[in-house]
């Protein structure tokens, strides 16, 4: 999708791109290297001239880094997949008719405006052991005390950090892929019918080259907030291991000054994970098309 | 009947997550295993409008402060911006739109803590203005994502001919550019609003306890284990962003909130 193709003066771009990029080269780039210098020693107190990687080696070292690394790629890989699983069979079902039903458009947006914070704490409400799916339970006779009720809460498989990520961002993929399903009419599946292909294989021919690009880049973007969210894993987390920014914080809010490099050391291996393997999955993407695997 | 059946599948999982902040925020007395509230009572409302109200009420003031002050810069420096970049063809135009976007995959928590040294020296840290340069950080990109994607289908030949009959430059901005962008401008505004009104870390690393947002009020909250007034603080902390939805639903109309966070 490249624009029309026009031309402008350089004049005319500095002045139109200038500002957005001086707020975000200083703020952005300003943030990430400066964060650099703190969690390489390097600054006006050593006289700008040496640089320490002891506070990467510290949390390269310990022996949590490998457990919150695991955690952390198991809630935002996990709770990625199942949430695009569901997203493109709730897309093509609701495609023909969602694009006409304001009632269903409006309710499949409310989740969009409703921040993580609320919804940590709502689905602690209602899954936690003393919850209202414990009482429900307990009302039915199913279960005898709170104690018997699966843990759902900071529990060893984060199953409630997955529920919250899962319905925050099914709305999100679902509205990506609408907005191609929405251009699509129902001529190409028609055609795939009429050569004898199977639901299985015009689903794998024919809607998934079209919705794949969009899904892709949807899935990504969910990747990389999962990745590095706080407030969810926080509140319905156990307390170790904890996930990487869960740790970061923890570090940079220590009492401990020491500690603070390490945090932002940790925060700074956050963005870096998101960024390669961000692009990996682009290269890799590049790759499977050339080579056909993917159409 | 399989829409019906479907709509209403919809309905119970978008919805049930409202459940228990509601039953909870007007619950007076709710032992387990009872699967209702034994009774009901205005506790908690009354705790949010009357004994706590003035700190609830400073806390919406500074969330909108922050939001709405956010969003409008977000749109001044985004719509050019986005201008420059879906409508012309220049060199180095990826490289640039990847750098101006990066920040929406790079979480807000290692830019937050990065920044904060130097907000301290440069006297940033704990005020307003250092809040939404914070929060800037992250809407901006959200706003040039959206704003460059209306202009790509968007025709300058009509300022071309506004000018020709005299138009002056801010008469074809209001006049003729505005109105047909309208509809971008309110999806990127939402974006900014909604994204400044739900951050919580880089809010209190930057703001350093010293901004009292919705958000830093309920997590204090939750740590004090009172669950009615958590449920009626969620309530007032959702209700804005709800009624925005409400208001603005028009102008979405078919496209929607597509690509919100």
């Amino acid at each position: 999708m490249s624009g029309p193709g026009r031309k402008a003066s350089l004049h005319q771009l500095a002045y139109l791109l200038g500002p957005a990029l001086t707020i975000i080269l200083l703020l952005f780039g300003g943030g990430l290297l400066l964060g650099l210098f703190q969690a390489l020693d390097f600054s006006s107190a050593t006289g700008m001239k040496s640089i320490t990687f002891d506070h990467f080696r510290t949390v390269f070292t310990d022996p949590d880094f490998a457990g919150s690394i695991a955690l952390t790629l198991y809630i935002s890989l996990t709770s990625t997949l199942l949430a695009a699983l569901i997203s493109v069979v709730l897309a093509l079902t609701i495609a023909h008719w969602a694009a006409n039903n304001r009632i269903l458009n409006f309710i499949l947006q409310i989740p969009l405006t409703v921040p993580h914070l609320v919804i940590a704490i709502s689905f602690l409400l209602l899954l936690s052991p003393g919850g209202i799916f414990s009482r429900f339970f307990s009302f039915f006779g199913m279960i005898t005390s709170p104690s018997t009720f699966p843990l759902l809460v900071n529990d060893d498989y984060g199953i409630s950090i997955l529920v919250v990520y899962v319905w925050k961002e099914i709305p999100f993929i679902t509205f990506m892929l609408l907005s191609v399903l929405k251009n699509l009419g129902p001529e190409l599946s028609e055609v795939g019918a009429t050569l004898n292909g199977s639901r299985l294989q015009r689903f794998r021919y024919i809607t998934l080259p079209i919705i794949g690009p969009s899904l892709g880049a949807a899935c990504l973007i969910v990747f990389a907030f999962t990745f590095g969210a706080f407030e969810v894993p926080y509140l319905l987390g156990k307390t170790y291991p904890v996930s990487l920014p869960v740790w970061a914080y923890k570090n940079y809010s220590d009492i401990d000054l020491l500690a603070r490099p390490e945090g932002i050391a940790i925060g700074l291996i956050i963005a870096a994970i998101i960024t390669v393997s961000i692009t990996l999955s682009q290269v890799l993407i590049q790759f499977a098309r050339k080579r056909g695997v993917i159409l | 009947m399989r829409g019906k059946t479907l709509l209403l599948c919809v309905l119970v999982s978008v919805t049930l997550p409202f459940l228990p902040l509601m039953l909870w925020s007007v619950a007076d007395k709710w032992y387990y295993p009872a699967l209702f509230p034994q009774a009901f009572g205005t506790r908690a409302w009354f705790y949010v409008f009357t004994t706590a109200g003035s700190q609830i009420l400073d806390g919406l003031f500074t969330s909108f402060g922050l939001a709405l002050t956010t969003t409008a810069a977000s749109l001044l420096l985004g719509v050019p911006a986005g201008r420059a970049l879906g409508l012309y063809d220049f060199p180095g135009k990826k490289l640039t739109m990847l750098f101006l976007t990066l920040p929406i995959i790079v979480p807000p928590l290692s830019v937050s803590m990065g920044l904060h040294l130097w907000f301290i020296r440069l006297e940033l840290a704990e005020t307003f203005f250092g809040v939404v340069l914070i929060h800037l950080t992250f809407c901006l990109p959200y706003t040039i994502f959206v704003i460059r994607g209306v202009f790509s289908n968007y025709n300058p030949d009509f300022e071309a001919q506004a000018r020709s009959l005299g138009a002056s430059p801010l008469t074809v901005i209001f006049r003729v550019m505005f109105p047909v962008i309208l509809p971008g401008i309110i999806v990127a505004a939402l974006f900014s609003f909604l994204l400044s009104w739900s951050q919580y870390l880089s809010t209190l690393i930057i703001g350093g306890g010293k901004m009292l947002t919705l958000p830093i009020l309920l997590f204090s909250l939750i740590g004090s284990g009172d669950r009615p007034v958590a449920g009626a603080v969620s309530l007032v902390f959702i209700l804005p962003a709800f009624l925005a939805l409400l208001g603005s639903a028009h102008y979405l109309g078919r496209t929607g909130l597509k690509g919100i966070r």
